[in-house]
């Protein structure tokens, strides 16, 4: 994380208090996917260093949230490559081939990269705090004490330590998308994706997941945000990806794709956005 | 994993945030709430004063409630046909309740009826379990897995179950003898058994029913798997949890809503179904009842005895269904309803309570407070829960 890529309007303090991160650095190239005819990525090259937190912007249908899950392996590619760390999630490289891995391998690799939903999608059958203590178990990291201990900080640290044993149903939108991130958290990810994360909450309650998300950067994360929030990205994130039509038109830091567009695409969505 | 430090304040801060506008809210709109709680209370106590006291507050008017006379009607012709029957039940000889009595528990019947709670129990497993399997085969991405339970579930819903018992019963004819040994000849040089003696008329009937319920449980698996949301399986993916846990600890539990009412449905048709069984010369309870009167020409009584224990046997099964349809209803509704054990006891609680006022106003100190604290906390709870939601939601 270098220093370049912050502008004016950061921030003293944020810069101040952010941690360095060593690891999450993903690399996208050259990515294609389509489904039947219809192109959905095209030719996208990405590189995300580590502690960086980069916004994906674009209209509907341009390819982000695929793009999000390509990096996790939930959407394979037709063409090209999506490391994190150097590590491809789904495939093991000998030489010049790439072999299909195992599917508990691909799992495995997978918990190295958190993913939060638009929809939550928190397991309504189960309590807030086993929604969390289900994969660190799972994944015979934890015993289910020492996993209920983690769960019991994670869900502190989100803000909702007397909502444990809440069923998500008795939850709000935004105490659900809380406790889906300390759920993405207990399996310490390199990389958070977050795929339109505030897009099903009730307006007023967008700010305490973007207070959560927001600490998160602080943290040192690195962060891949798809989000229609251009305010709080502005304020978070290190770098703005706008992305149509299945190609990144611009990149930058927020000063220069916010207010310096250089492409009439990005102006003309933006000028509907913001 | 380190934690953060700045935001925690701000994040904690919120819920007090949003919780005073509320509790302000509450307060001015707090004589509108006291006032709308006490008609509600008053038609929960049996409704014998709701009238007058439900119309009272509004400004002294008497309110007159709509009299449902096609109610009122329907509900006297339908408590006179239950009485009539209840009557004729009591009073008419040809009901011969002697004959049933002496019958009920007769220890053929008791072994009959063993046998159809036996063939119930093993067929309902095994055809449920196999019917997972054939679901999960259904929904399997191999083409060839896929037909195969395709076909089975035609084959096995298309053949009456009758007939599979009766070749299960004579599979002897088809092959006399069976065995492991070389595939794809008769050479059985581990070991061999002649059909007649590896299939008996229980494993006839046993085989005959697990298959032919597995068909069905398997659509119905199969139903309850398709009703999980996607997402979920998405959300478990992403958690990169293995499949035997997504399976089981994800899609199953949640498809088990939908499954729960309808597996409950077949295996109560098993119980009163294993009676084709007298096919193969089984004396489960119909057979065996059947063989007495056709003995004793009690017709009646004897099917009376029958029936009331099919009865039974559907009414434990009823009772079981509502509790495992609870069980997995959890975080499916924001708040379980009472069951009716609980709602008994509040009733009873509630009425001990009203009478213990009513008998001891000189001294109410000892009745009071113990059966008293339920109600209060009961409503407290849920107007909190109500606050939160709407402070949540508002």
């Amino acid at each position: 994380m270098t220093s370049t890529t912050l502008t004016p309007s950061f921030d003293e303090q944020y810069v101040a208090t952010r941690k360095v991160a060593t690891v999450g650095r993903v690399e996208i190239s050259d990515v294609t996917k389509s489904y039947g005819a219809n192109t959905v990525l095209r030719d996208v090259s990405l590189a995300i260093e580590p502690g960086q937190v980069v916004a994906l912007i674009g209209p509907s249908g341009s390819g982000k949230s695929t793009l999000l899950r390509a990096i996790n392996h939930l959407e394979t590619v037709d063409r090209g490559s999506v490391t994190v760390d150097g590590q491809y999630i789904g495939y093991e490289r000998r030489g010049d081939t790439l072999h299909e891995l195992r599917e508990a391998e691909i799992l495995r690799r997978r918990t190295q990269v958190g993913l939060v939903f638009q929809n939550f999608n928190l397991f309504p059958h189960l309590t807030a705090i086993e929604n969390i203590i289900e994969a660190p178990v799972a994944h015979k990291r934890l015993t289910r004490p020492d996993a209920r201990a983690l769960a019991e900080g994670l869900l502190a640290r989100v803000g909702l330590a007397d909502k444990a044993d809440h069923y998500p149903r008795q939850l709000s939108g935004g105490q659900q998308q809380r406790v889906a991130i300390a759920r993405a958290l207990a399996l310490s990810p390199k990389v958070l994706l977050f795929d339109e994360p505030t897009s099903a909450l009730d307006p007023e309650l967008v700010g305490e997941v973007l207070d959560v998300i927001r600490g998160l950067a602080r943290d040192g994360t690195t962060l891949v945000i798809v989000t229609h929030e251009i305010g709080f990205a502005r304020e978070v994130a290190d770098r703005i990806v706008f992305l149509d039509h299945g190609e990144i038109v611009e990149q930058g830091t927020p000063g220069q794709v916010l207010r310096n567009a250089r492409h009439r695409r990005t102006r003309d969505f933006l000028a509907k956005v913001l | 994993m380190s934690r953060i430090v700045a935001p925690r304040s701000e994040t904690t801060a919120h819920p007090a945030g949003t919780a005073t506008p509320t509790s302000d809210a509450d307060a001015a709109t707090g004589e509108a709430t006291s006032a709308s709680e006490r008609p509600a209370d008053a038609s929960a106590d049996s409704g014998a004063q709701a009238g007058p006291t439900g119309g009272r507050p509004d400004a002294g008017l008497r309110v007159v409630p709509v009299k449902h006379w096609g109610r009122w009607a329907f509900s006297a012709i339908v408590a006179f046909v239950i009485l009539q029957f209840l009557w004729s039940l009591a009073t008419n000889p040809q009901w011969q309740w002697d004959v049933f009595a002496e019958y009920f528990f007769a220890p053929s019947v008791i072994n009959g009826l063993w046998l159809t709670l036996g063939l119930t129990v093993v067929s309902g497993v095994a055809g449920f379990v196999l019917g997972a399997v054939l679901a999960v085969f259904r929904l399997s991405k191999s083409p060839l897995l896929n037909a195969a339970a395709w076909w089975y579930v035609w084959f096995f819903r298309s053949v009456p179950l009758v007939v599979q018992i009766l070749v299960w019963y004579n599979l002897g004819y088809l092959y006399p003898t069976l065995g492991l040994g070389t595939p794809f000849t008769t050479d059985f040089w581990i070991v061999e058994f002649p059909t007649t003696t590896l299939i008996s008329a229980f494993a006839a009937a046993a085989i005959g029913l697990s298959l032919h319920q597995a068909a069905y449980s398997a659509e119905i698996i199969r139903a309850g798997i398709l009703s999980v949301d996607q997402g979920q399986l998405e959300a478990a993916g992403a958690l990169g949890l293995p499949r035997s846990i997504r399976f089981f600890r994800i899609t199953l539990p949640q498809a088990a809503r939908a499954i729960v009412p309808n597996a409950f449905n077949e295996i109560i048709g098993l119980v009163k179904g294993t009676s084709v069984v007298f096919i193969v010369a089984l004396p489960e309870l119909f057979y065996t009842v059947q063989v007495i009167y056709n003995r004793n020409q009690r017709v009646i009584p004897l099917l009376l005895v029958a029936v009331v224990w099919y009865a039974l046997i559907t009414t434990v099964l009823s009772i079981a269904q509502y509790y495992v349809e609870r069980r997995y209803a959890r975080g499916s509704v924001r708040e379980l309803p009472p069951t009716p054990v609980q709602r008994a006891r509040r009733w009873v609680a509630e009425h001990w309570n009203r009478l213990g006022d009513g008998q001891t106003s000189a001294d109410p100190p000892p009745a009071r407070p113990a059966p008293a604290r339920p109600e209060p906390a009961v409503s407290a709870a849920a107007a909190a829960s109500d606050q939160s939601r709407t402070g949540g939601a508002a």
